[in-house]
């Protein structure tokens, strides 16, 4: 059997459990619509066979992922782009733009003395469709240009501000916590959380971690001797962040597994 | 013409947006919400020129029924069917048709492709948190701290919960903050070396 034939036996069988699930469904709808109980079967048995689809990527590439794979693209680009044009374009531009356009979108026009000013990023976006023209397709870069510069000039304060300046304020910080004397504080020690043994340990990690982090990031200087085993430490509290960082994706993605099971267990299947 | 005066925009919005910040007065607040506005209305142009590009590549591979052309065509159409579903002013967004195709083909197949990885981070952790050596092991043992927090776990959930609070809290931030102040040394030599025309890759080559 040619790997053609094959693949329309696969088909024909695909499309008729396609087929008995959608009577399945539209049978066991809870509308009083005929109607609506045969549209969401066919919608429910299409995600079922959209969801079976991508999974069977796992198997290997095959024309039924391509498909599922093609249609995201396509629907992607629609609604985000149908996203951005009642979002933006209606949300923000036509009510201070005109009107008559506002009452065409039902939005609430906005009498505003600087309104001539929103019309500048328009004239910018068309620029940047002068992309499309390879002759004055370079014109394109004073649209780039401006948001290029605009971001820029934000990132040189807000990086600054919140990812500098914040955090080493914040790493400086006592290492000697209600410090009484060293009598005091093993007379005292104990483990637990919001002891003064735990907040000293704590502070102590937090400022060698941030130091011995930021060593093993210089790398203007070899990793050797005192430096090296700063610079060891650091590689030891960046694991531990990449190990977190790594948790979190596991319990996240199979958080979603687990839905798409639930989905294809409960919602179609109704064994669940 | 080409490169000076892209060159020149860069400098002045810069310089302007980051003095800006320093001003903090009426009219400074309200030049930046204009010129966060004018981004995201630039950004909708930009969107434009991306599906522009998806249908010159998509027609093109169908013209010349070139591999995997038919699955362009599926592309196309989806694409073509939700803009205009979307774009309708009797529907737009909220639209009926809309939001069972958004409901019922968009969120299963982004959520399904997003669930694949949990395989792919399967075979991946396999490999990870093989310890073969003391900082391998150190990623093994914060990854399963955090994830053992979560599950019950009887008598032994209390401590681990208190060591993987605490380890989540202190050496995580730690690393975290070393991370964040080299970011923030990046980013602003980045930003610097842009404002000031050093860094000219966006110009492109002519």
């Amino acid at each position: 059997m040619t790997s053609k034939t094959a693949m329309r036996i696969l088909m024909a069988i695909v499309a008729l459990i396609f087929l008995f699930s959608w009577i399945i469904k539209s049978g066991s709808g809870v509308s009083d619509s005929t109607f609506t109980n045969v549209r969401d079967g066919f919608l429910i048995t299409f995600a079922v066979f959209l969801t079976l689809s991508i999974f069977s990527f796992l198997y290997h590439d095959n024309p039924f992922y391509k498909f599922a794979e093609s249609l995201y693209v396509g629907i992607s680009a629609g609604y985000w782009m149908c996203y951005g044009f009642w979002s933006t374009v209606v949300g923000n531009f036509v009510p201070r733009a005109s009107r008559s356009l506002s009452e065409f979108f039902h939005v609430p026009y906005q009498e505003r003395a600087d309104h001539i000013l929103i019309y500048i990023p328009i004239i910018f976006g068309l620029i940047l469709l002068t992309r499309l023209l390879p002759r004055i397709g370079w014109l394109s870069r004073w649209s780039l240009a401006f948001i290029i510069g605009t971001t820029a000039g934000l990132n040189l304060t807000r990086y600054l501000r919140s990812d500098f300046i914040s955090q080493v304020s914040n790493s400086f910080i006592p290492l000697f916590v209600d410090w009484k004397g060293a009598g005091d504080f093993i007379n005292h020690i104990s483990l637990a959380a919001d002891g003064q043994f735990i907040a000293i340990l704590s502070n102590w990690v937090i400022f060698v971690g941030v130091m011995c982090g930021l060593v093993y990031f210089f790398f203007s200087k070899e990793h050797k001797g005192t430096f090296g085993v700063a610079s060891r430490i650091g590689i030891w509290i960046l694991m531990i962040t990449f190990g977190a960082s790594f948790g979190y994706t596991v319990m996240g993605r199979i958080s979603l597994l687990v839905g798409r099971i639930t989905f294809l267990f409960g919602d179609w299947l109704n064994i669940l | 013409m080409k490169r000076q005066i892209p060159l020149v925009l860069v400098f002045i919005f810069g310089v302007l947006l980051a003095i800006q910040y320093f001003i903090p007065s009426e009219p400074s607040q309200k030049g930046y919400e204009f010129v966060l506005d004018w981004i995201t209305i630039i950004g909708i142009f930009a969107m434009v020129l991306g599906i522009w590009s998806q249908i010159h590549v998509g027609y093109y591979k169908i013209r010349h029924r070139a591999e995997d052309w038919k699955y362009s065509v599926v592309t196309m159409v989806s694409m073509f069917g939700m803009i205009f579903l979307g774009l309708s002013p009797f529907g737009g967004l909220q639209g009926t048709t809309f939001r069972l195709i958004y409901t019922n083909i968009f969120i299963p197949i982004q959520a399904t492709i997003f669930a694949l990885l949990a395989f792919y981070i399967a075979s991946a952790s396999y490999r990870a948190f093989r310890a073969r050596s003391a900082v391998s092991t150190v990623l093994l043992v914060a990854a399963l701290l955090l994830m053992l927090r979560v599950i019950p776990m009887g008598p032994l959930a209390d401590p681990i919960n208190k060591i993987g609070s605490w380890m989540l809290l202190v050496p995580n931030l730690a690393a975290k903050r070393a991370i964040l102040i080299g970011v923030g040394l990046g980013g602003v030599a980045t930003a610097l070396k842009i404002v000031l025309g050093i860094e000219r890759s966006y110009l492109g080559k002519d």
